[in-house]
């Protein structure tokens, strides 16, 4: 029997796929797993990633999705909305409010970095960028501002404004548009589209041969070789890092704890296969990053470069390393606008995801209609990335909020997801729940993978994470030391390194949207109260 | 590249295509009941009013 009340659902299974493997294939598929396969080295990193993968990827997501189901079921799709129906408690709610935080917070940087890649494939095809004589690394801190605070504002053709403003325009038309006709729509075209892209990439990479033959070490197979060659597989596996690189990776890759794919199955139905469609969009996912991610970007840079150029983080990667590689390279130019269009369209899928959720919130929480809704969430969003837009300075406030809301906060929300779902509800019944409506059934040994070992290997590494990267910790057992880190300081400061008032402007940002989730909530407690009395509860 | 390297390699990507392909046979091969087609029984409310606001 279901009791919801829906006003919006998917049209078809493979609809629902799309979109949540859209949500998670994005820039890190392409640009930061290379980088960090290859850093730790390729056969270790990948040991680890396919364990972090089973542990932590697929349990968390076949949560994600049958939470988001169930408090579906009762009519709601927000995560506070959900929380307070499946645990029956006030306080459940505000514990939710993190699955709108996260989403709206990454979304206000987010949609910046997707203009960047916009505005490469535009100047690629325009014959902007692609030429070797062209200086990458300058270009791109001209383009987004990163020498002064309010540099990139402006709208030539060369400045990223123009920009901003047309894939802002795209995602709220896209998302005024409906799940179906909007989101689900554009995936369908997208997703496919992206893959075709990646494929014709690939094929041009591993055609390369040996371009330069004053370098003939610099060829196909020594690039596949810097990515994928095994070094001292024991030796790496102990050093804490590589454990923390690799789940990261898969953590942040597959979007879970996003708050994302909560929402987006709460419109599915108990005829609906979950637990098929979560290792569908988990398998379309793991094939962009591994499958071609892994074939494309760093073998590409180490043709054409060598190990010395290989390097600068994704950001690096992506806009300083890449478009070298393309101008290169024979018909660099196409080949460079087909590349920034597969990152656009890749950040298009994601970003649309981040939307609905803060969509959902406000229209249930405040019972207000889909115009209304997307105009306050766009002009809350609007504010945060003008925020980010105007303070671009080595990126500074873009980068306090991917570490405070884009890593920190969804460790946290992953962990509540498992938490509640293995211990809050139990395997048992979160079990018999996403297997309503399913063809294939969760083998039951990972009942004790999430209900111990899932769990324990998230706070793991949590802790691990808060070490190394905010108390500054040197990941040595044996002889620990800890130096604050730079996130810490820009917000605490010490004699050597004062405080930055963008970075705590930043957080204030974040905290103030955060109050004012928590008061919608707050206000919306009566409503969901009844709701939750009469249809709510999952204990 | 070295055989460790080849190894590597193949396995990874293999696993992650065949999984990948695996998955999608499964669900276009899994007949997907009508109820399930949403969209196409009804017309959702944001599609209505898109209708309402286009006409």
């Amino acid at each position: 029997m279901s009791t919801r009340k829906t006003s919006e659902n998917w049209s078809s299974r493979l609809g629902v796929i799309m979109a949540v493997a859209g949500s998670a294939v994005g820039l890190g598929n392409f640009l930061r797993f290379p980088g960090q396969a290859a850093q730790y080295g390729g056969g270790a990193f990948m040991i680890a990633y396919f364990i972090s993968l089973l542990i932590i990827g697929v349990s968390i997501c076949w949560a994600e999705w049958t939470l988001g189901r169930w408090g579906g079921r009762y009519g709601f799709h927000s995560s506070p909305g959900i929380f307070g129906a499946l645990l029956r408690h006030p306080a459940a709610r505000y514990v939710g409010i993190i699955g709108v935080i996260i989403p709206c917070g990454v979304y206000m940087y987010y949609v910046y970095i997707e203009a960047w890649c916009l505005g490469y494939a535009v100047q690629f095809l325009t014959g902007h960028l692609g030429s070797p004589e062209v200086d990458y690394p300058a270009h791109f801190a001209h383009f987004v501002g990163m020498n002064q605070d309010g540099f990139a504002i402006g709208l030539g053709l060369t400045q990223v404004g123009l920009f901003v403003i047309a894939v802002y325009a795209l995602n709220f038309y896209l998302i005024y548009r409906g799940l179906s006709r909007g989101i689900e729509m554009f995936c369908k075209f997208a997703m496919p589209a992206l893959i075709a892209i990646a494929l014709v990439i690939v094929v041009r990479v591993l055609t390369l041969g040996t371009p330069n033959p004053e370098f003939p070490e610099r060829n196909v197979l020594n690039g596949l070789g810097f990515m994928w060659n095994p070094g001292n597989v024991g030796e790496q596996l102990a050093n804490p890092q590589l454990w923390l690189a690799a789940a990261g990776q898969i953590f942040f890759s597959l979007s879970v704890g996003f708050g994302v794919i909560l929402t987006y199955a709460s419109y599915l139905t108990d005829r609906d296969d979950i637990v098929l469609s979560g290792l569908t969009a988990t398998s379309a996912n793991e094939f962009c990053e591994v499958g071609l991610g892994g074939l494309m970007t760093l073998p590409a840079a180490f043709i054409y470069l060598g190990s010395a150029g290989v390097a600068g983080g994704t950001f690096g990667l992506g806009f300083n390393v890449l478009p070298i590689v393309f101008a290169n390279m024979p018909f660099g130019q196409v080949f460079g606008f087909l590349f920034f269009l597969l990152l656009f369209l890749a950040a298009v899928t994601s970003s649309l995801s981040m939307l609905q959720p803060g969509i959902a919130f406000l229209e249930e929480a405040l019972g207000i209609g889909r115009r209304m809704s997307v105009t306050l969430l766009g002009m809350m969003t609007v504010t945060g990335t003008m925020f980010v837009w105007y303070y671009s300075k080595d990126l500074k406030a873009l980068d306090t909020i991917d570490f405070w809301v884009g890593t920190f906060l969804i460790f946290v929300q992953g962990t509540i997801l498992v938490i509640v779902f293995a211990w809050v509800i139990g395997t048992e019944k979160g079990f018999a729940e996403a297997h309503k409506g399913s063809t294939m059934r969760i083998p039951r040994v990972f009942g004790l993978v999430m209900k111990y070992l899932c769990p324990a290997f998230l706070l793991g590494i949590f802790f691990m994470w808060l070490g190394v990267n905010v108390l500054g910790w040197n990941a040595s057992f044996s002889d620990p030391q800890f130096n604050p880190t730079g996130y810490t300081l820009d917000l605490v400061g010490s004699e050597e390194h004062p405080p930055s008032a963008v970075a705590r402007l930043s957080v204030g940002m974040i905290v103030v949207m955060a109050l004012f989730i928590g008061i919608i909530t707050h206000l919306a407690g009566r409503r969901w109260n009844a709701q939750s009395s009469t249809r709510g509860g999952a204990q | 590249m070295t055989l460790g390297g080849w190894i590597n390699m193949l396995l990874s990507v293999g696993f992650v295509t065949g999984l990948f392909l695996w998955c999608i046979v499964k669900v276009i091969t899994t007949e997907e009941e009508p109820e399930r087609m949403h969209g196409f029984e009804f017309e959702t409310p944001d599609e209505k009013q898109s209708r309402e606001e286009e006409g």
